[in-house]
């Protein structure tokens, strides 16, 4: 199978013309998915894009039933929560901030972390990022404007900043006694500011947008967010998982790399760099699916990390 | 160019590390350092912005401040549970610590109900469970602030904070005394007492006054001073104690004063000693033309 595996052996003549690598060889901006929405219809091509939008927007709407219709399903925010005045929902990233500051939280709060942290070590822990996140939207919209005004450069800091900005956030916590990280945190920050209001909250979520636009792509979701870099770290043994199980018919049009958050997450899987079956097992993954969308050729799907088949 | 590396002593191996290695070491410390400062940015922010405000109160049963600013997580349970919208979160350039509860007296006071819902709502404990009675609510402590606008200071029977307040005759009593400046009326002072007020706001929300309030629920560790340890009351050591701690004291009589109590020395009409009709013994010589002391009284 691995025959297939190696770059640049394709000819310009496969490259679909609007792809990352046929504009690049014509000198056009790139429409990446535009082949595979001739391929497959638009409806397929955009499919786990909807799906995720109508699950970032189902959750946000969820939380605003309450406050503007009077359904209180769902009580809180993504920080905590509390549905139907049963299930209690608690960010695992915040309780352990709690903790390291010196906070013992009552049962349901530990509880609730629990919940989530169990849902996220099974499925896959940067789901929050691409199915939850209402910063994501945020960073989408850049990243999507970004390659339709054909924005190049730019200065990216290392993908392991997040890493360590995650642990300086708890050693702060533990230094000033207090949940420090959340006075500027723009994703509990923005998902607070949409249900309870916002005060000058839109200028830190305005400033992401512009960051990833013109600064740093995927900047903030790719590189910084220290929460996101929480969930990948429960999403390491995770199950669900995007597979390039038909790899055998890449094109080698990279659409795939453009439009993925993280890139760098695609190559062992597709290319067979330093492992031998499809998964993509790098935590950083979010599982969006966009892959899986923008492949003329269903290269990629979502499946679980048990099935190695090709 | 690695084999050269590995021929070097390992003396000099730091001064001559490898490129990758020293690329490696040199990003590390560029990512960590951005990361550092970043964080240190917002602790730095956090620290400083956490001085609350003196007019947000924090919702019944919060932790003091510095406990509270670790456990609370921003979630917004205890605004949604608050039948009077009291409680909001704070926004961002509000000066409270953005997304953690509080309210402003003066906007909408805390109507100190007696299932305490924002208490129960809270999933972290930031506001305390053990506190079941609002009545020992200790949000912060009313002080009547501005004694020269209160019009019950002025010697008016305004009374609103005093009425309005939900401990009434415990929280707020209306001690009277004289007023001065008609010589006649009395004056009933609204006087809070630590002890009994939960810090609700009411009396601030209620007081007449245009604008700000004369009565304000301030942050006990603004309102109160600290107690004297070294002070004691002696009759509050007494009272303990069902007896003075240094034995009772000799009382002796202290003279034109025979008939009453021991130590009160206040002196009325009928106490002044009963002046004859005839001349006094001694009597200053008035100066002539009667001077600045008439003598006059009305």
């Amino acid at each position: 199978m691995s025959a297939h595996v190696n770059a640049g052996a394709a000819p310009e003549c496969q490259v679909p013309p609007t792809s990352v690598r046929g504009a690049a060889l014509r000198g056009v901006v790139a429409r990446p998915g535009r082949e595979a929405v001739e391929a497959k219809g638009w409806l397929r091509a955009h499919k786990w894009l909807l799906l995720r939008r109508a699950s970032q927007l189902g959750i946000l709407a969820l939380f605003l039933a309450g406050p503007w219709l009077g359904w209180w399903i769902v009580k809180g925010n993504l920080s905590s929560s509390l549905t139907l005045g049963v299930l209690p929902l608690t960010d695992p990233f915040l309780v352990a901030q709690q903790l390291v500051a010196g906070h013992w939280p009552y049962q349901e709060s530990l509880l609730g972390a629990g919940i989530v942290l169990a849902f996220y070590l099974l499925f896959g822990g940067r789901l929050f990022c691409a199915w939850v996140c209402p910063v994501n939207l945020v960073t989408d919209a850049a990243a999507w404007l970004r390659r339709r005004l054909g924005l190049k450069g730019g200065k990216t800091p290392a993908g392991s900043t997040r890493y360590w900005l995650l642990g300086f956030v708890l050693v702060i916590a533990a230094a000033t006694g207090s949940l420090a990280w959340e006075w500027v945190n723009p994703v509990s920050m923005f998902h607070r500011g949409l249900i309870f209001g916002f005060g000058l909250a839109w200028g830190i979520v305005g400033g992401i947008f512009l960051y990833d636009l013109l600064i740093a792509p995927r900047g903030w979701c790719g590189h910084l967010c220290p929460q996101g870099a929480f969930y990948a770290l429960l999403g390491r043994a995770s199950v669900v998982k995007v597979a390039a199980d038909k790899r055998s018919a890449c094109n080698d049009c990279m659409d795939c790399f453009a439009v993925c958050p993280e890139p760098q997450v695609i190559r062992p899987a597709l290319k067979g760099v330093g492992q031998d079956h499809p998964l993509i097992l790098d935590a950083d993954c979010t599982t969006c699916g966009r892959c899986v969308d923008v492949c003329g050729k269903d290269v990629f799907r979502i499946t679980t990390r048990f099935n190695r088949s090709e | 160019m690695t084999m050269n590396d590995k021929v070097q002593p390992t003396g000099h191996a730091a001064a001559s590390a490898p490129p990758a290695r020293r690329r490696f070491l040199k990003d590390v410390a560029g990512v960590a350092g951005g990361a550092g400062l970043l964080a240190l940015g917002a602790g730095l922010y956090a620290k400083q912005a956490s001085a609350l405000p003196a007019t947000a109160i924090r919702p019944p049963g919060a932790l003091p401040e510095d406990d509270f600013l670790a456990a609370c997580v921003r979630c917004g349970l205890c605004v949604r549970d608050c039948p009077y919208k009291t409680l909001k979160l704070a926004e961002l350039g509000d000066r409270v610590a953005t997304g953690t509860p509080y309210f402003e007296a003066r906007d909408i006071p805390c109507e100190m109900c007696e299932d305490i819902p924002c208490v129960v709502a809270c999933p972290t404990g930031a506001l305390d469970r053990t506190l079941v009675d609002i009545t020992k609510a200790k949000m912060g402590l009313a002080v009547l602030i501005d004694q020269e606008n209160c019009l019950n200071f002025l010697g008016l029977r305004c009374d609103v904070c005093y009425r309005v307040c939900p401990v009434i005759d415990q929280a707020i009593t209306l001690e009277r005394i004289h007023n001065p400046r008609s010589d006649r009326h009395a004056m009933l002072l609204p006087t809070v007492h630590s002890e009994h007020c939960t810090g609700c706001g009411k009396c601030e929300k209620a007081c007449v006054l245009p604008g700000e309030s004369a009565i304000k629920v301030l942050p006990i560790k603004l309102a109160q001073g600290s107690k004297a340890e070294h002070y004691l009351r002696s009759w509050e050591e007494k009272e303990a104690a069902g007896r003075s701690l240094i034995g009772d004291q000799v009382e002796l009589p202290v003279r034109g004063l025979e008939g009453k109590a021991y130590g009160d020395t206040r002196v009325g009409p009928a106490d002044l000693p009963q002046v004859p009709d005839q001349a006094p013994a001694y009597a200053p010589a008035k100066p002539a033309g009667g001077g600045l002391d008439s003598g006059w009284k009305p």
